[in-house]
This record gives C-alpha cells, sequence and structure tokens, in this order.
C-alpha cells in the first residue's frame, strides 16, 4: 500500500508520456519536397485548397502561424540569416517597405492576375512582394440606432469630433492593432503631419474610447456586436456590413467610404529559403482562381484578381471605397516609432 | 561529507539545470544579446527615459496592490476551504481555480461586458480587480495546501492556556504557514507583474507596464535595445525579488510536523473569514456567469447553438479544425506539460529544500532556488522570440516544454514549503535504521508531499491548458490549442464566431474545473489512507 502512490505515479506517467506526440509528426522529410509557409494568426487555408496546392505542386505544404503582421514583419527580420521557412503571406503595406529594406525577400517577378498590379507596393521596383489580396479599414456605423435616435449618421472623419457624436466612437487603439495603426494612418494621411495630433486632440475631447484589440472595440463596445454594446460608430472593414445581414434582405450597419485605409497583403519568397522552387509556386498559387476566390470567405478580405467572384452578401453590403487614403510605405517605415510613440503619449495623459 | 552532499547536489540539479538552460537561458540571452548589438550605452541611454520610469513603476504599484489583495482575500478562503467543512467546499475550491486557465482575451471581455458604463470602466482598479481574479487561486491553493495538513495539536494547546484565537493565529499558525504565504505572494507578484492582456484590455490603453511595453517594441516597432533593456528590468526586478522573499521565507525552524486534519465545523469566530470567501467566490464567479449567460445566448433568445457549432469550423471556416479536436489537442498538450514539470519541479524542490550544512551549500541552494523562479518574469515575447532564434521550432516538443517552464516555478513553490518542513531527523533515523535515499523519500518524504504533489499537478495542468502567451509563438496551424483557437474566434466578425469563443472558453473553464476537481478528490483519499 505505502508503495501504490509511486507505482500508480510512474505508471501514469509511462502511460502517457509523449501523449502529444502522438499522430502524423509532418516536421520531418526532404527539405526540397516541402514548402514552409509563414504567415500571422489570421491566416486561413482551408484543407481542401491546401490539398490542391500539393497536389498541383507536388509539394507538401507546412504552415506557421503565429502573432499579427507586426510580429510576423519582425521575426522575420530577426531569423533573416538562417529564415524558418520558404515562403510568407501576410505583410502588408504598413510593414512591407521594413520587411524589403531589412533585405527579408528574394526577388520574384509573379504572373499578376488582372487588375492587381494596381496594389503593388511603392517602390518595390525588384519585385519582393507580391499582392494577394485588398481590404479598406473604415469607420463602421449602427444605422439602426441612429434611425431611431434620429441623428444623421456622420460621414467624414471631423464629424467624429462634432458635439452630436460626443462618446459614440471606439477605435481600437494603435499601438495593440493593425486596423487602429490603419486608422492613425487615416488621420495622418487626411490632417498631415502637422494636423493629425490636434485631431486626435478632439476627437478624444470628443469621448473616443480606445480599446486594445478589434474584438474589443467590436464585440464588446459596438451596438451591433456580440456582446451588445452602447457605441453606435465603431473602427472597423469595409466587409463588415456583409457579416451584420438582417435575415430580410438588408444589412443593419454600414461603412463610411470617406474614413477608409487601403490594406493589401502580400506574399513573397523568402531570401535564403530551402526550397525557392516551392516558394514561388505556393505564391502562383495564391494568385490562381481558385485561393482568390476563397479569400472573402477565409479572411474577410477582397482577392486581388478583379475578375473572381465574390459572395452574395459580400456583392450586394461590402461595398470598397473609390478613394481611400494612403501613406507611402517608405514614409512609414521611417516614421512609424515616432508616430505610435505621440499617439500613445496623447493616448495615455 | 560535505563534497559529497554537495556532489549528490550538484548532480540531481543538473538535468533541470541543462533544460531550462537550454530552452531559457540560451534564448532569452539571444534577444537581449541582440539588443546590444550596438553596443551597451544605447540600452542604458532607454533605462533613463522618463516613460521607462513610468511604466516601472505602474508595474510595480498595480502588481504589488494586486499580491496585497490576493493575499488578503486568499488567507481567510483558504482556511475556510481547507480546513473547515463547508458545504461543497471541494466544488468551490476548483471553480477558484477557473480564471487562472482562461485566456485573457475571453475574460477581458467578460469583464468588460460587466464593468462598462461603471466609473470602473477603463480604471487602474479594473486592473488590479482583474489581476486579483486571475490569481487569487493561487494563495488559496498554495497556503491551503500547507494549512490543511498543519498540526493542529500547538494551537490548541495555545488555546487550552488561555491564548485568543488571534494570540494562536500570530504566535502559532502564521510562523508555519509564512513561508507558504510568501510563496504564494511571490509567484502571484511576479504572475501580476508580467501580465499583458489584463492590462491593455482593461486598462483601455491608458496605462503601460513593462510587459505591454515589450510586446510593443518587439512585435510593432522592432526595438530591440529598448526591449532588451526593459528585459534587464525585468530580470533585475526578479532577483531582487528573489533575495527578498528569501529572507522573509527563512525561519528559525522551517520544520513543522504534519498530520492529517479532520476539516471542523464552522463556528461563529469564522465568520470573517467566511465572508471573505464569498467576496473571492463573487468576484471569480460573476465574470464567469457573464460568460456562461453569454454562452447561452443567440438573437435575444436562449439556446445550446454556439455549442453545437463546437463540432465545426466557425461562420465561413473560420478554423482549420474544429473546436472540439483543439481541445483534445490542448488536453494531451497538458498531460506532457504536466509530467515534464512535476518531473523538474520535483527534483528541484527536492534540492533546494533540503537543509544545508555549509555555507557554501546554502548559497549554491539559494541560486538554484532563485534561478527556477527566472521563467515567471520574463516576458513571452522576449521567451518567444528568442526561441525562433536559437532553436529548431519545427519540433512538436516546445510547446509543452514551454508550458512546463511556465508552470515550473508554481510547481516548485507548492513543494518546497511542505518539504522544507520535514524535521531532517527523520530522514537521518530512516538512514540509520538501514533505508537508502530512495526508501527514505519514499516513508519520510512522500507522504507529505502527495498532496502538494497533487496541488502542483492540478496546477500544472491548469497552467498549461490555458497558456496562451508562449504558445502563442510557437504552437502549429494544423495542432492549435483551445486558447489559440478562442483568440482566432473572437477575432473574427460574424455573432456566430463570437458566440462559439464564449462557448469554447465554458468549455475550457469546465475541462480544468474537472481536472481541478478530480485531483482533489484523489488526494482526499490518498490522504484517508494513512
Amino acid at each position: 500500500m505505502r508503495y501504490a502512490p509511486i507505482v500508480l505515479g510512474v505508471a501514469a506517467a509511462l502511460l502517457t508520456t509523449s501523449c502529444s506526440l502522438v499522430g502524423d509528426d509532418d516536421s520531418g522529410g526532404d527539405p526540397a519536397e516541402r514548402v514552409v509557409l509563414v504567415t500571422h494568426e489570421s491566416f486561413v487555408m482551408s484543407k481542401d485548397l491546401q490539398k490542391q496546392f500539393e497536389d498541383e505542386s507536388g509539394f507538401d505544404l507546412v504552415v506557421r502561424a503565429a502573432g499579427d503582421a507586426g510580429a510576423l514583419t519582425n521575426k522575420l527580420v530577426l531569423t533573416k540569416d538562417d529564415p524558418t521557412g520558404d515562403a510568407v503571406f501576410g505583410i502588408d503595406n504598413t510593414f512591407g517597405s521594413r520587411a524589403i529594406d531589412e533585405g527579408v525577400l528574394a526577388p520574384y517577378a509573379a504572373d499578376l492576375p488582372e487588375g492587381a498590379e494596381a496594389y503593388a507596393l511603392e517602390g518595390d521596383d525588384d519585385h519582393d512582394l507580391t499582392p494577394v489580396d485588398t481590404g479598406n479599414v473604415c469607420v463602421n456605423v449602427d444605422d439602426g440606432w441612429f434611425a431611431d435616435h434620429g441623428i444623421a449618421e456622420p460621414q467624414t472623419l471631423d464629424d467624429l469630433a462634432e458635439p452630436a457624436y460626443k462618446d459614440l466612437f471606439v477605435t481600437p487603439g494603435a499601438t495593440t492593432s493593425s486596423p487602429g495603426l490603419a486608422f492613425l494612418l487615416t488621420t495622418i494621411a487626411a490632417y498631415g503631419e502637422d494636423g493629425w495630433r490636434d485631431y486626435w486632440t478632439r476627437l478624444l475631447a470628443n469621448g473616443a474610447e480606445i480599446t486594445q484589440g478589434w474584438s474589443d472595440a467590436y464585440e464588446v463596445a459596438f451596438s451591433q456586436g456580440g456582446g451588445g454594446g452602447d457605441r453606435p460608430i465603431v473602427l472597423s472593414y469595409d466587409s463588415s456590413p456583409a457579416f451584420t445581414t438582417d435575415g430580410e434582405g438588408g444589412t443593419t450597419t454600414s461603412a463610411l467610404l470617406d474614413t477608409c485605409f487601403r490594406q493589401v497583403e502580400y506574399a513573397g519568397v523568402l531570401a535564403g529559403a530551402d526550397n525557392p522552387k516551392g516558394a514561388e509556386a505556393l505564391v502562383d498559387f495564391m494568385l490562381g482562381h481558385d485561393f482568390q476566390a476563397a479569400l472573402p470567405d477565409a479572411m474577410y478580405v477582397f482577392p486581388v484578381d478583379g475578375s473572381v467572384a465574390l459572395p452574395a452578401d459580400w456583392a450586394t453590403f461590402a461595398k470598397q471605397p473609390e478613394h481611400p487614403y494612403t501613406v507611402d510605405p517608405a514614409e512609414i517605415t521611417a516614421n512609424r516609432e515616432a508616430w505610435l510613440q505621440q499617439w500613445s503619449d496623447l493616448v495615455s495623459r | 561529507m560535505t563534497t559529497r552532499r554537495l556532489l549528490t547536489l550538484v548532480g540531481l540539479a543538473l538535468g533541470p539545470v541543462l533544460v531550462l538552460a537550454v530552452f531559457f537561458v540560451l534564448p532569452v540571452s539571444a534577444m537581449i544579446g541582440r539588443g546590444f548589438d550596438e553596443g551597451p550605452r544605447a540600452v542604458l541611454e532607454v533605462l533613463g527615459r522618463p516613460r521607462t520610469r513610468r511604466v516601472v513603476w505602474f508595474t510595480v504599484w498595480s502588481a504589488g496592490a494586486a499580491t496585497l489583495v490576493s493575499v488578503a482575500l486568499g488567507m481567510p478562503a483558504a482556511h475556510v476551504l481547507h480546513r473547515l467543512d463547508v458545504p461543497g467546499r471541494s466544488v468551490v475550491r476548483s471553480v477558484l481555480v477557473v480564471p487562472f486557465v482562461l485566456p485573457t482575451v475571453v475574460v477581458g471581455v467578460a469583464f468588460r461586458l460587466l464593468v462598462r458604463g461603471t466609473p470602473l470602466d477603463g480604471s487602474a482598479l479594473a486592473i488590479v480587480a482583474g489581476l486579483v481574479f486571475f490569481n487569487v487561486a493561487v494563495v488559496i491553493r498554495v497556503v491551503g495546501a500547507a494549512w490543511e495538513s498543519l498540526d493542529a495539536r500547538p494551537g490548541e494547546a495555545a488555546a487550552a492556556l488561555g491564548a485568543s484565537p488571534a494570540q494562536v493565529f500570530r504566535t502559532v499558525t502564521w510562523p508555519a504557514l509564512r513561508p507558504a504565504v510568501v510563496s504564494a505572494a511571490s509567484v502571484v507578484f511576479l504572475f501580476c507583474a508580467t501580465s499583458y492582456g489584463v492590462v491593455l484590455t482593461l486598462g483601455g490603453l491608458r496605462y503601460s507596464s513593462v510587459e505591454t511595453e515589450i510586446y510593443l517594441l518587439t512585435t510593432q516597432l522592432l526595438d530591440l535595445q529598448a526591449a532588451a533593456a526593459l528585459s534587464i528590468v525585468q530580470l533585475l526586478a526578479i532577483t531582487a525579488l528573489i533575495v527578498v522573499v528569501g529572507r522573509l521565507r527563512r525561519s528559525p525552524d522551517p520544520t513543522t510536523a504534519r498530520r492529517p486534519n479532520r476539516a471542523r465545523r464552522p463556528g461563529r469566530g469564522d465568520l470573517p473569514q467566511v465572508v471573505a470567501t464569498v467576496v473571492a467566490l463573487a468576484l471569480v464567479v460573476t465574470p464567469l456567469l457573464t460568460l456562461l449567460a453569454g454562452s447561452l445566448r443567440e438573437d435575444g433568445t436562449w439556446t445550446l447553438a454556439n455549442y453545437r457549432r463546437l463540432r465545426t469550423v466557425g461562420d465561413g471556416n473560420a478554423l482549420l479544425v474544429p473546436v472540439t479536436d483543439a481541445l483534445v489537442t490542448s488536453l494531451r498538450t497538458a498531460v506532457d506539460a504536466t509530467w515534464m514539470s512535476l518531473l523538474l519541479g520535483g527534483l528541484i524542490a527536492v534540492v533546494v529544500s533540503r537543509r544545508s550544512l555549509s555555507r557554501a551549500e546554502r548559497g549554491l541552494r539559494s541560486t538554484l532556488d532563485a534561478f527556477f523562479m527566472l521563467p515567471l518574469g520574463v516576458s513571452a515575447v522576449t521567451l518567444g522570440f528568442g526561441f525562433l532564434l536559437t532553436l529548431d521550432t519545427s519540433s512538436r516538443l516546445l510547446v509543452p516544454i514551454a508550458q512546463a517552464l511556465v508552470a515550473l516555478p508554481l510547481v516548485v513553490r507548492t513543494l518546497v514549503p511542505v518539504l522544507s518542513g520535514v524535521d531532517d531527523r527523520q530522514r537521518q533515523a530512516a538512514a540509520s535504521l538501514g533505508a537508502g535515499p530512495l526508501r527514505t523519500c519514499a516513508t519520510v518524504d512522500l507522504p507529505v508531499v502527495r498532496r502538494p504533489l497533487l496541488v502542483a499537478a492540478g496546477f500544472a495542468f491548469a497552467v498549461s491548458l490555458g497558456e496562451f502567451g508562449a504558445t502563442s509563438f510557437l504552437v502549429r496551424d494544423e495542432h492549435p490549442t483551445l486558447p489559440v483557437v478562442i483568440f482566432q474566434l473572437i477575432g473574427r466578425p460574424g455573432s456566430e464566431n463570437f458566440g462559439m469563443a464564449l462557448a469554447a472558453s465554458v468549455v475550457l473553464a469546465a475541462a480544468t474545473a474537472l481536472v481541478v476537481l478530480v485531483v482533489d478528490r484523489l488526494g482526499v483519499r490518498s490522504l484517508g489512507a494513512f
């Protein structure tokens, strides 16, 4: 009896040892036959598409997803002497020029589908990055709330700082969220290097709420979010109205198309990759019709291929702005730290 | 004799030290080393910035306040739940551990749904409340485990001689409990000081702690010098804390007689403690109930739809694997992480807790003790990026190892106070009667640590189930753990995905509570066996 606990303990340890290792291990294999994709945590590629790529190209696909676009880029910069994969997906136009400057990528000029050329990164003359998808970060409003309260919906960035919309706006923070950073860049594009701090001061004085991430803003604070919050104006995406359909042929929210910042996500071949051919095949596959067509449902973004049909709700409710705000990628890279530091000081005052 | 003792000591410690060297020291020093690429001057300059001072100060006071409140609520609750015969106490004990494993992104949501519209929203008070919510269980369980097996007779004798309950506590109970309380408080402080999600979610970005600052500097700004400077601040702070704690923990006679106690019925004098327990319980249960209610509602009606969806991959294929698969991955990983941390933690605890015969030996033991606390105080982002720089991240073993490292200090801190309480003369007596070292361990140490060992196992399992920080840097797309999946779900549009995230959190909470409950039951039964 006295030894029973020891025996039990040893038996239990032996029985469960390496529990998490049970199952197929895909980390092995010949590096020439597999292609490793490094990407961010929001990356979704269905099992069917993965299989299709493997069948068509003859390579095994290994996906390593972690962190957001910023963490992804910085991770690649840190490991550029010994890259952790062959291809990358998810570097966006706010981090693209850092990745290029740091020499993380190898040039690859893929055959772009119709319309995709417009999304190429400014200053990427060597074709380090290939545009795959695009989407806009826009202010969204709860249409029903404004109808019920008899208040006109806001239209512009300036409106958000008006007393009529006091305590109604919520946005994720620029230092902790990539849509939040995009909104900060929107204001920098709209008000210039000299005016954006003043705009934010007015915005904060008008009761704008800053949250950590998109989900805190949309799901908790926004009146049409899952948590039933109390703020009818939120920073989200141009595609968001396609997810708030009311089941009667309409949607309960809309995006303000004069407040948008364009985000583009890129794929590329990593410099020093073990399998550059496989990486190129993967980039090509991402530009192909099937991957492009799956993008809206998988990652809530628009395909760069203008000829691909959108899902029905998207075609009806996800309106894209014609003239979104943009900031030169090189300028973003040069000023990001200063802008974020200044923004952070404004917010935490 | 002394040399031989020292050699045994080194031999026992060698395995754990090597593991920690490879999986902790190497990655972290690689990251800090990157910060020094342009010389130490740039790093030192960061330390002088006013912003750095502000961030450090906020970290210290918020973590300190949260630790004090956790101890103030946790001590009485430990007494009530581990010494008194109150109905449903094992259920209450396991419920209290639940917050410990929930991903902060979900609890943040639940917490904010509660405080919205009150002045608490976005205040420093909300941050402290959140930190207490997550960590009060550590105090209750670590102190409770020590309190439960504390010999009641000296206290009874003092009372019979006319001591008031307060006097009994001060002169008899407190000195015996102090090592456990100090241990628990130090762990809670480190958890609070390195908390990321609570500070940002509940503070609404108005507050920055050292941890949130390191995240920002590393993942967004790639300012490795500043990140290295703050990592060094963290390391120095932990070292200082461990030295202070070591002093506080030292008592003239660490040996305590331990025996199983029969829980007594609560009397009128226990009322204040019962009240404190109810307060702690309310603090923990209210956000959990918000979570539960949210998971059961859809379009204004009560439904189980969100739970049925857990077998799917979410609205618009939000996930690669169904939530149920992720739960299985989580449980498997947790089993591995648990035996790893128990094995390493057990060895360390044995090494650290034996009485030292010489100064050199004592120095060596306390250095080792401090060394194994380090993983608690270092930022998950530093460790995660360091892994990428130094290790082959394709290995599937990395996730359980990283989680075991996070749980390790908790295991050590649970075992050490109890093991140091064993009178060394008992071991000597066993040895002189002819027992070998293993036999001595089995007959003298094991009966005493069996219960704390189970507590530690429960903790390690819970920590592994809920670990998100380091895991999110390592986890593979094909085999995500449950917290990672919950994080993915809550970050996607569509109310169905939000509902699923809440339901998945409830499942995670239930799985944890169940495991802790079973562990508790096992412990009680084996205690009754001798």
